[in-house]
C-alpha cells in the first residue's frame, strides 16, 4: 500500500465531479415543470463536463510519480463527534479514477441515448434528475475516501436504483421490483453497516487509509467478520448469492436504466467494495475463500437461469448477475486476481452497456415487446442495432481478440491456477460458465436477428402491426462507441498489463500462478472448444429449427427448474416472506388484544367490580339501619374483646 | 448551595428565557378572547409562534457550547419551607428541544389552518390549546427543579387532554383516546412524584435540608446506596417509559394520535413524547448513575424490542395515523438504546434523534393529513397512484419516508449511524439487533409509499373505489382519466409548500452538514456522561 | 338502691327501639322508636351523671333533648310531606335513593 498524498493540482477541483451531477439532479427536481425544454440537456451536460474533469484528472495522476498517485482531499467535516471524526473527503487513486471514468463516461453514453429513448415520455426531465443524482452518487459511492462516505454513495444509488426501477410507476410490477431492490439491498446494507461499526469500535476510524494501515493489529476473527459482513453488503448490492433474485425484476425499470445501473456501474459496486477492501482481505484466506464461492455458484446460477428465459432483457440481467460472478471469484482469488476483477468490470460495462443498449433499441422498434419468442429476422429491419449488438455477442462469449476473450479468459484461467481442490473446482465451474455464456447468448441472437420474422403474423398489445425500424442516431451512435469499446477495450488493458499496473497503487501487484493442473494454453483451448460446442448447440436448438411463438409447457424438469429461477423467488417466498407476514399478523393481534387488551382489561375490571359493589345501596332504609346497628355491635364487641382479653 | 437566597439570576439571559416561557401563555390568552374571529384569532397565534421562535433563537444564540453545564439560569423561592423552586435554565439539550418546539409550533399552527373542527369548537380555542401547550412544554424543558418538573409535567396534560378529547376525530373514540392518554400519563407522573419525594428525603438525612434543586439531588443522590437509587430510578423509569413510549407501555399513543388532528398528533409524537427521552437524560441518568447502569439492560431489552416490535407493527397498519405513531415507537426504541448504551457517540445520536425525529416523523404525518384532506380517508388501502395526480406531495411524502427510514444524507440517518456506532462498542448484540430495524423500516416504509403513490389511480379522492382503468395516457385512453383525476384533487397549495419547505431543507441540511447541532450538543452530552461515570473518549480519530 | 335497675331498664329501651327501627315499616313508628332509642340513652347519661357525681352528663341529656326536639320538627315535616306526595308512610316505598 502506498503513502497517501493530500491532493493538488487539478484534483482540488475534484468535488465538481460529484457537484456538477448533484446540481443538475437539483435543479431538475426543483426546477420542475419548467425545466422541461432543456432538462435532457442540462442533465447530458453536466455528466460530460465530470467526464472532462475526470479524464483532466485521470491524466494529471498518470503524469505523477507511481508513489504519488493516491490523494485525499478533505472538504468539510461531516459527522464529528470526539473520537468519531467522519470527514466529507474524496480519495484520487488509480481505482477510483478508473471507476470515475467508466461511470461518467458510459453514464454520459447513456445519457444520450435516453435523450431519445426517454423522447415520448411526458417526465422526460424527472428521469434525467434520477440519472444524474445516480451519477452523483456513484460518484461518491467510488471516490469516498472512508467507509461512511462509502456508505452514503452506496445507499445514495440505492435510493436512484428504486427510483428507476419503478419509474413506470402505474405498473404494479414496476413498484413491486423497485421495493424488492431495495428491500435486498438493505439487507445486505445491514451487513456493511455492522462492519462499519466492528471496524470503529476496534479502530476509532472509518477512513480507508488509516484503518488499511491499522487492519492488521485486529484478530484473525474479526478481521474474518469484517470480510464476511461486508461480502453481504457486496452481494445486495451486486445481485450475488443469495441476494441475487432482484436484479433480474429490476428490469421492469427503462432499458437506459437496466443498460446504466443495473449492468455497467451500480451492480458492480460489490465487486468494487471488494477491491477496495482488498488490505482487509488480504489477511483472511477463509473471507476469500467465500467469496470465490459465492462468485462461482452465482455465476452457474445466471448461466443457468439465463438459458431458459424468453424476456430478453432478464436474460441479459441473468447474464450480468452471472459475469459479476465471474468479477467476484476474481476478487476472491486476492493479489491474484483483484486487478483481472476490475478489468473485467471494465470491459463488461462496455459490452453488457451496449448489448442492452441493443436491446433498448429493438424494443424501441418493436413496440416495448420484450418476449424473443414474437422477435426474429430483426437483422434486416435495424441492421446497426444488429451489428452493434453483434459485436457485444461476441465480446461478452469470449470470441478470440474481442474484450471479453482478454478479461474473462484471464479470469477462468486464474481460477484454475489456484492449488489443490480449489483449481478444479472454481476452475471448472468458470468454464462451464462460459460455456453456457456462449450457449444462452446465441440462442438470444438467433431469436431475435435471425429466422422467421415471426413479428408479422402477430399484434401489438393495443392492437397494431409491428413496425420494426432503427431508431435515430441519438440512440445508435452511443451503441456504435459502446461495441467500439467492446471490440478493443480487452486487448488495450490486458495487453503488457496496462491496466493491472496502473492499478497497482490502490490494489498491490497482480500476481500470477500456475499451480493448478493445467497450463495456460490448454485452458484457452478447453474454454475456446466449449463456448464453441454451446454456441453449436444453441444454432442446432433454435437457429435450425422453428421457434414457438408460445413457451412450450411440457418440458423437462432442468428447464423447468430454470425458468423458476432456480426456484429462489419461491425460496424467498416461503422461507421469509410468508412467516414475516404471519408473525406480522400475529403481533398486530396480539397488540390489539394482547396488550392493549390487558390494558382496557384493567379499566373493564374495575367498572365491573365496582358495578356489583353498589349494588349493596338497596334503598331500604332499614336495611342500611340494620348494618349500622350490626357493625355497631361488632364495633362495641371489638373493643370489650380488647379491653377484657388481656 | 442557594436555597438561602429567594431569587438568584446567573447569567444575563435568563430574562430571555422566561420570556421564551411566558410569551406563548400570553399568546394563548389572547388568543382565546377571539372566538368570534376565526381569521384573526389564526393570524395573532401564528404571528406568536413566530416572535416565540425568534426568541428561541436568540436564547440558541446567547448559549455557549464550551460554557458552564446549565445556562440563562435564574431561580426564585416557591414553597420555601419544601425547598422547592421557580428555577430555570438550559443545557445544550435542553436547547435544541426548546429550538425544534420553537421551530414546530408556527408549522404546526400553518397545517391546521384548514382544520375541519367538531361542531361547536372554534379556532380560537384550538389555537390557544396549541400555545398554551408550547408554554408549558418550554417550561418542563427549562425546568430545573424536580418538583416544578413535575408539577409542569402533569400540567401539561391538560391542555393535550382538551386537544385530543375535545378536537379530535369523530365520536366517542376520541374521549377513550383522551382518558386513556390522560390516564397512563397520570399514573406514570404520580410514580416520579413519589420518587422525587424520595430524593427529597435523602438529601433531607444526607444534608440536614431538604430541597427539590436539581443540582443538589444529582450531586448527593448520586451517592446513594444502589438499593436506593434503583427504587428511586423506577418511579421516575416509569414516567419516562409511558412517556418516550417504550413496549409494552405504548398503547395509548396509537389510539391518541389516531384520535387526535393532525396538527395535535405531530405535537404529540413529536415534543411531548421527547420528554421521556428528554426525562431519562435530564434526570435518571445524572441522579441515579449507579441505578442506570445496573438496570441498563433492562432498558436496551424494551428499547430493542420497541425497534423492531414497532417496524413490524406498523408494516401491519392500514390507518397511516396509527402507522406514523408506530414507526415512532420504533424511532424512540432507537433512541432508548443510544441513551442507554453510554458512549457519546450514542448519546449525541440519541440527543440528536430527539430533534430529527420530530422532522422527519412531523412531516409524514403533516404530509399524510394533506393527503387525507383530499382523500377523505387516512386508510391506506382508500389509495392508489397518487404519484401520477399529485406530484409534488408524492415527492414531498417520499422524502418524509426516505428521512423515516434513515436514508443516508438525511438528517435522521446522522443519528441513527451515531446511535447504533456507539452501542456497537459497549452493546454489541442489542446494536446488531437495532441494525435488522433498518430493514424493517425500508419494509414499512416502501410497502407505504407503493400501496399510495404507485399502481393505478383509485380511492375516495377520486370517487370510484375501481381503478380508473388506462392511466397510462397511451393511445387508447381515450376519455383521460389522468386529467381528470387532475382535476378532482389538486397538488400542494401554496400554505401547504410553506409549510414544508423549511423540513425539507432541514432533512437535507442536516444530512449533509450536521457539525453545529452535534456541536452544540456534545459538551452537554458529555457532562452527562461524566456523571454517570463514563469518561468521554477523547479527540483520537482524523489526524 | 343500685344504678344498675336504671341501666338495665335503659337497655332494654334502646333494645325495644332498635328492634322497631328494624322491624316495622310505619314511618311514625320508626320515628317514634328513634326517641325511645334518644330517651334511653338520655337515661343512662343522667344514671352515670349520678354515680360519678358530676353533672356532665345531665347536660349531655339536655343536648340531646334539644337536638331530639330539633329532629322531631324536621323529621315529621318530611314525613308529613311523604305522606302528601305518596299516600303512605312505608319506609320501605321511599327508597329512590338506591344505587
Amino acid at each position: 500500500m502506498e503513502a497517501v498524498h493530500p491532493a493538488s493540482g487539478v484534483a482540488t477541483v475534484s468535488w465538481l465531479l460529484l457537484a456538477l451531477p448533484a446540481f443538475g439532479a437539483l435543479v431538475l427536481l426543483i426546477g420542475g415543470r419548467r425545466t422541461d425544454k432543456w432538462g435532457h440537456l442540462l442533465g447530458c451536460l453536466t455528466i460530460i463536463a465530470a467526464f472532462v474533469i475526470g479524464l483532466i484528472t485521470f491524466i494529471n495522476s498518470t503524469g505523477l510519480a507511481v508513489a504519488d498517485r493516491v490523494q485525499e482531499l478533505h472538504l468539510f467535516s461531516w459527522i464529528p463527534v470526539n473520537a468519531l471524526q467522519v470527514d466529507f473527503g474524496l480519495r484520487l487513486d488509480p481505482l477510483s479514477l478508473t471507476f470515475v471514468l467508466l461511470i461518467t463516461g458510459v453514464g454520459g453514453l447513456i445519457h444520450v441515448y435516453s435523450i431519445g429513448y426517454m423522447s415520448a415520455d411526458r417526465d422526460r426531465r424527472r428521469f434525467f434528475a434520477y440519472l444524474n443524482l445516480f451519477v452523483a452518487s456513484m460518484l461518491l459511492l467510488v471516490l469516498g475516501d472512508s467507509f461512511v462516505t462509502l456508505y452514503l454513495g452506496w445507499e445514495g444509488v440505492g435510493l436512484a436504483s428504486y427510483l428507476l426501477i419503478g419509474w413506470y410507476i402505474d405498473r404494479p410490477a414496476a413498484a413491486t421490483a423497485a421495493k424488492k431492490a431495495f428491500l435486498m439491498n438493505r439487507v445486505g446494507d445491514v451487513g456493511l453497516a455492522i462492519a462499519i461499526f466492528i471496524l470503529f469500535a476496534n479502530l476509532h476510524t472509518t477512513q480507508y487509509s488509516v484503518v488499511f494501515a491499522n487492519i492488521g493489529k485486529l484478530s484473525p476473527g474479526t478481521i474474518t467478520a469484517i470480510a464476511l459482513l461486508l461480502l453481504l453488503g457486496a452481494c445486495g448490492k451486486s445481485g450475488q448469492f443469495p441476494l441475487q433474485s432482484w436484479l433480474p425484476d429490476a428490469m421492469e425499470g427503462p432499458t437506459p436504466v437496466s443498460a446504466l445501473i443495473h449492468a455497467a456501474t451500480m451492480v458492480t459496486a460489490g465487486v468494487y467494495l471488494v477491491c477496495r477492501s482488498n488490505p482487509i482481505y488480504d489477511l483472511t484466506v477463509a473471507g476469500r475463500l467465500t467469496v470465490v464461492f459465492v462468485g462461482a455458484i452465482t455465476l452457474l446460477i445466471g448461466c443457468i437461469v439465463g438459458c431458459a428465459y424468453d424476456d430478453i432483457k432478464k436474460v441479459l440481467a441473468y447474464s450480468t448477475v452471472s459475469q459479476i460472478g465471474y468479477m467476484m471469484l476474481a476478487a476472491g482469488l486476492g493479489p491474484f486476481g483483484y486487478a483481472l476483477a476490475i478489468t473485467h468490470l471494465l470491459t463488461h460495462g462496455f459490452f453488457k452497456a451496449g448489448l442492452f443498449l441493443g436491446a433498448g433499441s429493438v424494443m424501441h422498434g418493436m413496440n416495448d415487446e420484450v418476449n424473443m419468442r414474437k422477435f426474429g429476422g430483426l437483422f434486416k429491419r435495424m441492421p446497426i442495432t444488429a451489428v452493434t449488438f453483434g459485436l457485444g455477442y461476441l465480446a461478452i462469449i469470449g470470441f478470440p481478440g474481442l474484450s471479453g476473450y482478454f478479461s474473462k479468459d484471464a479470469i477462468i484461467d486464474a481460477a484454475f491456477q489456484q492449488p489443490g481442490w480449489q483449481g478444479w473446482v472454481f476452475g471448472i465451474a468458470a468454464v462451464v460458465g462460459a460455456g453456457l455464456t456462449a450457449f444462452y447468448m446465441t440462442r438470444l441472437v438467433i431469436m431475435t436477428f435471425f429466422g422467421k420474422e415471426r413479428w408479422r403474423d402477430l399484434k401489438t398489445d393495443d392492437g397494431h402491426d409491428f413496425h420494426p425500424h432503427e431508431a435515430s442516431p441519438v440512440m445508435w451512435i452511443p451503441m456504435t462507441i459502446l461495441a467500439i469499446g467492446s471490440i478493443g477495450a480487452g486487448a488495450y488493458f490486458s495487453l503488457g498489463h496496462r491496466l493491472a499496473d496502473w492499478l497497482t497503487p490502490s490494489l498491490g501487484t497482480l500476481q500470477e500462478r500456475s499451480a493448478g493442473p493445467l497450463s495456460s494454453t490448454e485452458i484457452t483451448i478447453l474454454t475456446l472448444v466449449l463456448a464453441a460446442i454451446g454456441v453449436v448447440v444453441a444454432i442446432l436448438t433454435v437457429g435450425r429449427s422453428a421457434v414457438p411463438v408460445e413457451r412450450p409447457a411440457r418440458v423437462s424438469w432442468p428447464v423447468r427448474a430454470a425458468r423458476a429461477n432456480l426456484y429462489g423467488d419461491a425460496l424467498n417466498e416461503t422461507l421469509i416472506a410468508r412467516p414475516g407476514l404471519w408473525l406480522d399478523r400475529a403481533l398486530v393481534f396480539g397488540d390489539k388484544f394482547g396488550i392493549d387488551g390487558a390494558v382496557n382489561g384493567i379499566g373493564i375490571l374495575f367498572r365491573g367490580s365496582s358495578g356489583r359493589l353498589r349494588k349493596l345501596q338497596t334503598g331500604f332504609v332499614r336495611s342500611y339501619a340494620l348494618s349500622m346497628l350490626g357493625g355497631a355491635i361488632v364495633l362495641i364487641g371489638a373493643l370489650l374483646l380488647v379491653r377484657f382479653s388481656g | 448551595m442557594n436555597i438561602s437566597t429567594a431569587v438568584s439570576i446567573s447569567g444575563s439571559g435568563f430574562p430571555w428565557l422566561l420570556a421564551v416561557i411566558l410569551w406563548p401563555l400570553l399568546g394563548g390568552v389572547i388568543v382565546a378572547f377571539f372566538k368570534n374571529d376565526a381569521r384573526l384569532a389564526k393570524l395573532t397565534a401564528i404571528v406568536f409562534s413566530l416572535v416565540e421562535f425568534a426568541l428561541t433563537l436568540v436564547v440558541l444564540f446567547s448559549y455557549h457550547a464550551s460554557g458552564a453545564r446549565i445556562q440563562l439560569a435564574g431561580s426564585a423561592d416557591w414553597i420555601a419551607s419544601f425547598g422547592v423552586h421557580f428555577s430555570f435554565g438550559v443545557d445544550g439539550i435542553a436547547l435544541i428541544m426548546l429550538v425544534m418546539l420553537g421551530g414546530l409550533t408556527p408549522i404546526v399552527l400553518g397545517a391546521s389552518w384548514q382544520e375541519k373542527l367538531p361542531e361547536g369548537r372554534s379556532m380560537a380555542g384550538f389555537f390557544s390549546l396549541i400555545l398554551v401547550m408550547e408554554a408549558l412544554v418550554m417550561a418542563v424543558f427549562a425546568a430545573t427543579d424536580v418538583f416544578l418538573f413535575y408539577v409542569l409535567f402533569e400540567i401539561m396534560l391538560i391542555p393535550m387532554y382538551f386537544l385530543i378529547g375535545g378536537y379530535g376525530g369523530p365520536g366517542l373514540r376520541r374521549q377513550y383516546a383522551a382518558v386513556k392518554f390522560f390516564l397512563y400519563s397520570f399514573l406514570g407522573g404520580l410514580l416520579m412524584l413519589a420518587s422525587a419525594i424520595g430524593c427529597w428525603a435523602y438529601v433531607e438525612s444526607v444534608t440536614g435540608t431538604g430541597t427539590f434543586d436539581w443540582a443538589t439531588l444529582t450531586r448527593v443522590v448520586s451517592h446513594a446506596p444502589l438499593g436506593t437509587q434503583i427504587w428511586l430510578f423506577m418511579g421516575f423509569f416509569f414516567a419516562f417509559a409511558i412517556k418516550a413510549p417504550l413496549v409494552p407501555f405504548h398503547t395509548w399513543l396509537p389510539d391518541a394520535v389516531q384520535e387526535s388532528p393532525v396538527g395535535v398528533g405531530v405535537f404529540l409524537v413529536g415534543v411531548l413524547d421527547k420528554v421521556g427521552i428528554y426525562g431519562f437524560l435530564r434526570y435518571c441518568l445524572p441522579m441515579f448513575p449507579d441505578a442506570s447502569k445496573t438496570l441498563a439492560p433492562l432498558v436496551l431489552v424494551l428499547s430493542v424490542i420497541g425497534v423492531l416490535y414497532g417496524s413490524l407493527l406498523a408494516a401491519g397498519q392500514s390507518d397511516m395515523k396509527r402507522f406514523v405513531a408506530y414507526v415512532s415507537i420504533a424511532h424512540f426504541g432507537f433512541m432508548g438504546v443510544g441513551v442507554f448504551a453510554f458512549t457519546s457517540q450514542s448519546e449525541v445520536g440519541a440527543v440528536t434523534y430527539m430533534l430529527n425525529h420530530s422532522i422527519s416523523t412531523g412531516m409524514l404525518l403533516l404530509v399524510v393529513g394533506m393527503i387525507a384532506v383530499r382523500g377523505r380517508s387516512f386508510k391506506a388501502e382508500d389509495y392508489g397512484g397518487m404519484a401520477k395526480v399529485t406530484p409534488l406531495l408524492a415527492g414531498c411524502f417520499f422524502l418524509a419516508g426516505l428521512t423515516t427510514l434513515s436514508l443516508p444524507g438525511t438528517n435522521s440517518f446522522i443519528s441513527e449511524f451515531l446511535v447504533l456506532l456507539g452501542s456497537y462498542e459497549t452493546q454489541p448484540v442489542y446494536a446488531i439487533l437495532a441494525t435488522i430495524g433498518m430493514v424493517l423500516a425500508a419494509l414499512y416504509v416502501l410497502w407505504l409509499v407503493q400501496r399510495i403513490m404507485t399502481g393505478p389511480l383509485r380511492g375516495k379522492a377520486f370517487g370510484a373505489d375501481e381503478p380508473l382503468v388506462g392511466v397510462t395516457g397511451g393511445p387508447g385512453a381515450a376519455t383521460d382519466p389522468l386529467g381528470r383525476a387532475k382535476s378532482m384533487i389538486s397538488d400542494l397549495n401554496g400554505r401547504e409548500k410553506l409549510v414544508l419547505a423549511p423540513m425539507v431543507i432541514l432533512i437535507l441540511l442536516l444530512g449533509f452538514y450536521p457539525k453545529p447541532l452535534l456541536d452544540v450538543v456534545n459538551p452537554s452530552v458529555g457532562a452527562t456522561l461524566t456523571s454517570v461515570g463514563v469518561s468521554v473518549d477523547a479527540n483520537q480519530g482524523g489526524n | 338502691m343500685t344504678p344498675t335497675y336504671y341501666l338495665l331498664l335503659s337497655a332494654l329501651l334502646f333494645s325495644i327501639g332498635a328492634v322497631g327501627v328494624l322491624v316495622r315499616r310505619n314511618a311514625i313508628v320508626v320515628f317514634m322508636c328513634i326517641e325511645l332509642m334518644l330517651n334511653a340513652v338520655n337515661l343512662t347519661l343522667v344514671t352515670f351523671a349520678r354515680i360519678n357525681g358530676s353533672l356532665s352528663g345531665q347536660i349531655m341529656a339536655f343536648f340531646v333533648m334539644v337536638v331530639a326536639a330539633a329532629e322531631v320538627v324536621v323529621g315529621l315535616a318530611i314525613i308529613m310531606s311523604i305522606f302528601r306526595a305518596r299516600r303512605s308512610t312505608s319506609v320501605d316505598d321511599a327508597n329512590l335513593l338506591k344505587y
